[in-house]
């Protein structure tokens, strides 16, 4: 199943992946990241195509996409 | 599972030290991208500017050099002289390209050096503070034009592709932004396109690239993707200023 990965260290949740995804897919933790930065999530895995979206608008280079 | 994205190699392990939202962490991953796609990691010199990007170093994969305020062009214009053989980019914001360094930009564009020019148009002075910058709006709020910037005050705001376009000597100058993922796509594109026309060695390329400033222009990064959108685009419009006779876009357009 197509998944994305977030570096939690790079990832400084600045939600500009979450509309870039056409499926609703990316959403926000709710837990703090080490560098205190609340990181972006899978929030509905089950619908993630590997559309690679989300990394081509991450400032953060923080998104590795598997399909 | 293969993986279908990951980090370019033109780009090193450090983390951006970046605002949240900020449109230099895309433009650093285009430009690292195409000089490793085109296959010229190992020839690729940088020049790092006064700004924001000032520590572009740490991050871009490849040998680079940080300039004054201003004489990024002076500087890749000297290293692509004595190592023509190289990719030499100059990677420059709105203050250090259109305000302190406008005489180098023009005057190696007039001379049409075969350099490539990477220009961040935030319209804003984002490191030291968010002061008015050259490329400020009318009517936009920076610290030093609390009220919003004024054609009486202020005059109006410099739009380089234009301005470059009118010159002999550049080769290609496009304006692209970062604001959706189509639009990084063409960016990409438009990068790739201005390294290519160096290794060609037919002159002076110029990609402008509007970008968001969450930070000192006090906004949530979305809510900046939308000024760039509905502010800045109408004002600086997108698209080729300048391209070669025989590119393949203006062929098919001729036909």
């Amino acid at each position: 199943m197509p998944k994305i990965e977030v570096d939690t260290i790079r990832c400084k949740g600045c939600e500009l992946c979450i509309p870039a995804c056409p499926k609703n897919v990316i959403g926000l933790s709710k837990t703090f990241s080490s560098t205190g930065y609340y990181p972006a999530t899978m929030v509905k895995p089950e619908a993630c195509n590997g559309c690679k979206l989300c990394a081509y608008v991450c400032p953060d280079v923080a998104i590795t996409v598997y399909k | 599972m293969e993986i279908v994205f990951q980090q370019t190699p033109g780009l090193t392990e450090t983390p951006m030290r970046y605002c949240p939202g900020c449109g230099h962490g895309v433009v650093h991953r285009l430009v690292a991208e195409a000089y490793t796609e085109l296959g010229m990691k190992e020839k690729t010199i940088g020049v790092a500017p006064v700004g924001c990007s000032v520590f572009a170093d740490e991050y871009f994969n490849v040998d680079m050099i940080q300039g004054p305020h201003g004489r990024g062009p002076a500087i890749a214009t000297g290293i692509k002289r004595c190592k023509p053989e190289s990719l030499v980019f100059s990677y420059q914001g709105d203050g250090d390209l259109a305000s302190i360094g406008m005489a180098e930009t023009i005057h190696s564009a007039a001379r049409s050096e075969n350099i490539t020019i990477i220009f961040i148009n935030n319209a804003i002075y984002g490191m030291t503070g968010g002061q008015m910058a050259p490329t400020t709006l009318i009517g936009m709020k920076s610290t030093t034009s609390p009220h919003g910037r004024t054609v009486e005050a202020n005059g109006y705001p410099i739009k380089m592709c234009e301005l470059l376009a009118a010159l002999d000597g550049p080769v290609y100058l496009e304006r692209v932004s970062v604001d959706k993922p189509a639009a990084v796509v063409k960016a990409k594109r438009a990068i790739k396109r201005a390294f290519q026309y160096q290794i060609e060695k037919r002159g002076f390329t110029l990609v402008e690239i509007l970008s968001q400033c969450p930070t000192d222009w006090g906004m949530m990064p979305l809510a900046a993707l939308e000024r760039v959108r509905k502010e800045m685009m109408p004002f600086f419009p997108l698209g080729i200023y300048k391209e070669p006779a025989d590119s393949k876009a203006a062929v098919a357009e001729k036909e």
